[in-house]
C-alpha cells in the first residue's frame, strides 16, 4: 500500500532538491515542446549545449547574460527576505540605465575613468533606489499593495526612457536611430581578455557576498529575516517594520539600478531599446530558484544565462523562436513549486519510508 | 464639441471592454479565495489562440470559443499548483504570466503580420438610433454587448444565487465552508477556471476586434490594470464598469489628442497616465479603507489544508 504523508521535519536539502526538480521538470517540458514541433529533443538540447559550451567565447556570453541577472536576482531576493514583492526590478533597472547614461553623457563628459565609473555606478544605484522608494513609501505609509505598484511603475519607467531616446536625448548624429549618443570611453566598463564580460560580473559577485553577510551577520539583516518570517511577532518585539520596508526596498532598488548600469556601460554604451528586455522579471526566477540565498543567486543566474544563450542558439541553428527560453523559465518556476510540494511529503510503500524528491 | 464628446465616450467604452471582462473574471476567482496574478498571461494566450483559430478557420464563432477556452485551460495550471499543491499564489500567478507570455510569443511567431477574422462594430437596430446614447453604447462590437450582459449576470450569480453564496463562503472562511459540506477544492478550481475563461475572452477581444491582428505583448499591461481594478471596485462586478471606464477614458483621451494633434499634454505623459492613475486609484482605496473593514475576501490567498 502506498501512503502519502506530510513530512514533520523539513527535508535537509529541501532547497537544492526543489531546484533540481525544477530543472528536471523544465527539461521534460522542453522535450514535449520540441517533440511537438517535430524536432528530436536530443538534437535541440545538443544544439543548446553546443552553443553554450563549444568555446570560451560562447561560455563567456553566458556570464555576460548572467551579470544583470545576478543584480536583479539580488534585488528580488532582498525584498523577498522580508516577504516584500519587488516586481519592479525592470523599471528600477531602466532608471539605473537612464541615470548611468545621463551622468556619463551630460554631467561628467571629460573626466577620467577612475572618477567617472564610481560616479556613474552611484548614480545608477541612486536612480533605482529612488524609483523603488515610491512603492516603498506607499506601502509603509498607506499599506498600498506593492506587487501592483512596483509592476505598474515598470511601464511608466519604460515609457519615460523611450521618450528620452526618441526625443530630447536622441543622438543628433544617429541617422534617426532611436538611442542616445555613445557614452564617453572613460565610462565604459573594463572588459576581460577579448570577451564581453565586463567589470560588472565581479561587481555582481561582490554584491551577492555583501548581501549574504548583511542578512546573516548584521542586526539589520536579522530583523529583516524575522519580520519576513513572523511580522506580528516582530512588531510586538518592537522592530520598526515600516522603516525596514523603506530600507529593504531601497537596497533592492539600488541592486536593480546597478543592473541597468552594467548593461549601459558594459554592453550597449548608450541608452537604447535593448535595455528593457525583461531581466527584472527574470530576477524573480533567479531569486526563488536560489531559495532566496544570495550566495546561490549567481549560480541560478548563470543557469538562466545559459538557457538564454542556448535559446538564441536554437534560433540560429534550428530556426526555432528564441522565446522558447521564456516558456522554459515558466516551467522552471512551476517545477520549483512541484519540488517544494513533493519535498514536504513522504511516500510510504508497504511500511518502508522512501523519500519523494 | 458634442460630437467630440460622443467620439471620446464611444472610444472609452471600446477601450474598456478587455479590462472589464478580465476584471469580472478576476472577481469570480478572488471571491473564492484564490489570487491569480496570471491574468496578463491568460489574456495573451487567449488573444493568440483566438487570432490563430480565426486565421485558420475563418469562423468568428470558433475563434472566440478557442480564445476563451485557451485562457481557461491555462488557468488550470494555476489551479493545480495553488489548490492541489498549495504553492504560493503570488509566485504561481507570476509564473503563469511568464509562461503565458512565453507560449504566446513562441507559438505566435509565424502569425505576426498575418490577417485573421475581424469582428466589427455591430449597431443594434432601433437602440443604436437613440440620439447620443445609441451611438455611444449600441454601436459597439458584440464583445461590448456580451460584457453589458455578463457583468450584471455575474453580480446576480455571486450575490443572489446559492452557487454564488457557496463560492463566497469558500473565499471568506474555507474551513467553515468545508465543515458545512462544501467541496472547497472543487469550488476554487472552478472559480479559477471561469476567471481564466473571462481573461481568455478579454484577450480575444483585443486580437479580433480592438486591434485586429497578433502582436507580441499586445495586452500592454491590461491584465495588471484589471487586477488593480478588482481592488478598486471592492470585488463587486457592478462597480467594475466604472473602473474599466476610467482606464478606457484615458486611452480615448490619448487617441483624441493624437487625432486632433493637440499638444496640450505631451504624448508620453498621456501614455503613462493609465498606469499612474491605476496607482492613484490603489492609493485612494487604501487611504479610504484604513479605518473600515476591508472589502477583500477574508481567505484570499490563504491555501486550504483539510488535514490540519
Amino acid at each position: 500500500m502506498i501512503r502519502v504523508e506530510k513530512r514533520k521535519e523539513p527535508l535537509r536539502y529541501q532547497g537544492a532538491v526543489a531546484a533540481s526538480s525544477a530543472v528536471v521538470i523544465a527539461f521534460l517540458v522542453g522535450c514535449v515542446i520540441f517533440a511537438g514541433l517535430g524536432v528530436h529533443p536530443l538534437t535541440a538540447y545538443l544544439a543548446m549545449g553546443k552553443g553554450v559550451f563549444s568555446s570560451v567565447d560562447a561560455f563567456s556570453e553566458v556570464l555576460v547574460k548572467a551579470t544583470p541577472l545576478i543584480f536583479t536576482g539580488l534585488a528580488v531576493a532582498t525584498a523577498a527576505s522580508m516577504m516584500l514583492w519587488n516586481i519592479g526590478a525592470e523599471g528600477q533597472l531602466v532608471w539605473g540605465g537612464i541615470c548611468a547614461a545621463g551622468t556619463a553623457l551630460f554631467l561628467f563628459p571629460g573626466m577620467d575613468a577612475w572618477l567617472v565609473i564610481p560616479l556613474v555606478l552611484a548614480a545608477s544605484a541612486l536612480g533605482g533606489l529612488v524609483w523603488s522608494l515610491i512603492p516603498a513609501l506607499l506601502k509603509a505609509k498607506l499599506k498600498v499593495n506593492e506587487i501592483l505598484t512596483t509592476l505598474l511603475l515598470n511601464y511608466v519607467a519604460i515609457i519615460y526612457m523611450e521618450h528620452l531616446f526618441y526625443g530630447p536625448w536622441r543622438d543628433p548624429a544617429g541617422f534617426g536611430f532611436p538611442g542616445t549618443a555613445q557614452i564617453p570611453e572613460a565610462a565604459h566598463l573594463v572588459r576581460f581578455a577579448g570577451t564581453r564580460i565586463s567589470l560588472g560580473f565581479p561587481l555582481a559577485l561582490l554584491c551577492a557576498v555583501f548581501l549574504f553577510y548583511l542578512l546573516k551577520k548584521s542586526i539589520w539583516g536579522y530583523q529583516v529575516l524575522v519580520i519576513g518570517k513572523e511580522q506580528r511577532a516582530a512588531r510586538y518585539a518592537g522592530f520598526n517594520v515600516n522603516g525596514k520596508i523603506l530600507t529593504v526596498m531601497a537596497l533592492s532598488g539600488a541592486f536593480a539600478g546597478m543592473a541597468g548600469m552594467v548593461e549601459v556601460c558594459g554592453i550597449h554604451y548608450r541608452l537604447q531599446t535593448g535595455l528593457a528586455v525583461g531581466y527584472g522579471y527574470d530576477g524573480i526566477i533567479v531569486a526563488w530558484l536560489a531559495g532566496l540565498n544570495p550566495l546561490a543567486v549567481p549560480i541560478t543566474a548563470i543557469l538562466l544565462g545559459a538557457l538564454f544563450v542556448g535559446g538564441e542558439q536554437l534560433q540560429s541553428v534550428l530556426g526555432l523562436p528564441s522565446s522558447i527560453s521564456l516558456i522554459l523559465e515558466g516551467a522552471l518556476l512551476f517545477g520549483l513549486f512541484a519540488g517544494q510540494a513533493l519535498g514536504g511529503y513522504t511516500v510510504t510503500i508497504s511500511g518502508r519510508s522512501k523519500v519523494a524528491s | 464639441m458634442i460630437e467630440d464628446l460622443i467620439f471620446i465616450t464611444q472610444i472609452s467604452i471600446k477601450s474598456s471592454v478587455a479590462v472589464l471582462l478580465a476584471t469580472v473574471g478576476g472577481i469570480i476567482t478572488e471571491r473564492s479565495g484564490v489570487l491569480n496574478l496570471g491574468i496578463e498571461g491568460m489574456m495573451l494566450v487567449g488573444a493568440l489562440a483566438g487570432f490563430a483559430a480565426g486565421h485558420f478557420t475563418q469562423s468568428p464563432m470558433i475563434a472566440v470559443a478557442a480564445g476563451t477556452l485557451a485562457g481557461g485551460l491555462l488557468s488550470l495550471v494555476h489551479a493545480f499548483f495553488t489548490i492541489a499543491l498549495r504553492s504560493n499564489q503570488v509566485l504561481s500567478g507570476l509564473a503563469l504570466t511568464i509562461l503565458g507570455t512565453g507560449l504566446a510569443n513562441f507559438l505566435g511567431r509565424p502569425l505576426i503580420g498575418q490577417t485573421g477574422v475581424r469582428i466589427r462594430q455591430l449597431p443594434i437596430p432601433l437602440l443604436s438610433d437613440i440620439p447620443v446614447i445609441g451611438e455611444v453604447f449600441f454601436n459597439q462590437s458584440p464583445f461590448a454587448y456580451a460584457a453589458y450582459l455578463l457583468v450584471p449576470l455575474v453580480w446576480f450569480a455571486l450575490f443572489r444565487t446559492r452557487t454564488g453564496l457557496v463560492l463566497r463562503a469558500v473565499g471568506e472562511d474555507a474551513r467553515s465552508a468545508d465543515a458545512a459540506g462544501v467541496n472547497v477544492e472543487l469550488t476554487r478550481a472552478l472559480s479559477v477556471f471561469v476567471g481564466g475563461l473571462f481573461a481568455g475572452l478579454a484577450g480575444t477581444y483585443l486580437s479580433l476586434s480592438y486591434t485586429p491582428g497578433w502582436k507580441e505583448t499586445m495586452t500592454g499591461g491590461q491584465g495588471w490594470i484589471a487586477i488593480a481594478m478588482i481592488i478598486f471596485c471592492t470585488w463587486n462586478p457592478l462597480l467594475a464598469f466604472f473602473g474599466a471606464l476610467l482606464f478606457g477614458g484615458l486611452t480615448a483621451l490619448q487617441f483624441f489628442f493624437q487625432a486632433t494633434s493637440m499638444d496640450l499634454i505631451p504624448s508620453y505623459i498621456l501614455k503613462m497616465l493609465p498606469y499612474l492613475l491605476t496607482i492613484g486609484v490603489l492609493v485612494l482605496v487604501s487611504a479610504s479603507s484604513r479605518h473600515r473593514k476591508s472589502a477583500s475576501p477574508a481567505d484570499l490567498g490563504v491555501p486550504f489544508y483539510r488535514e490540519l
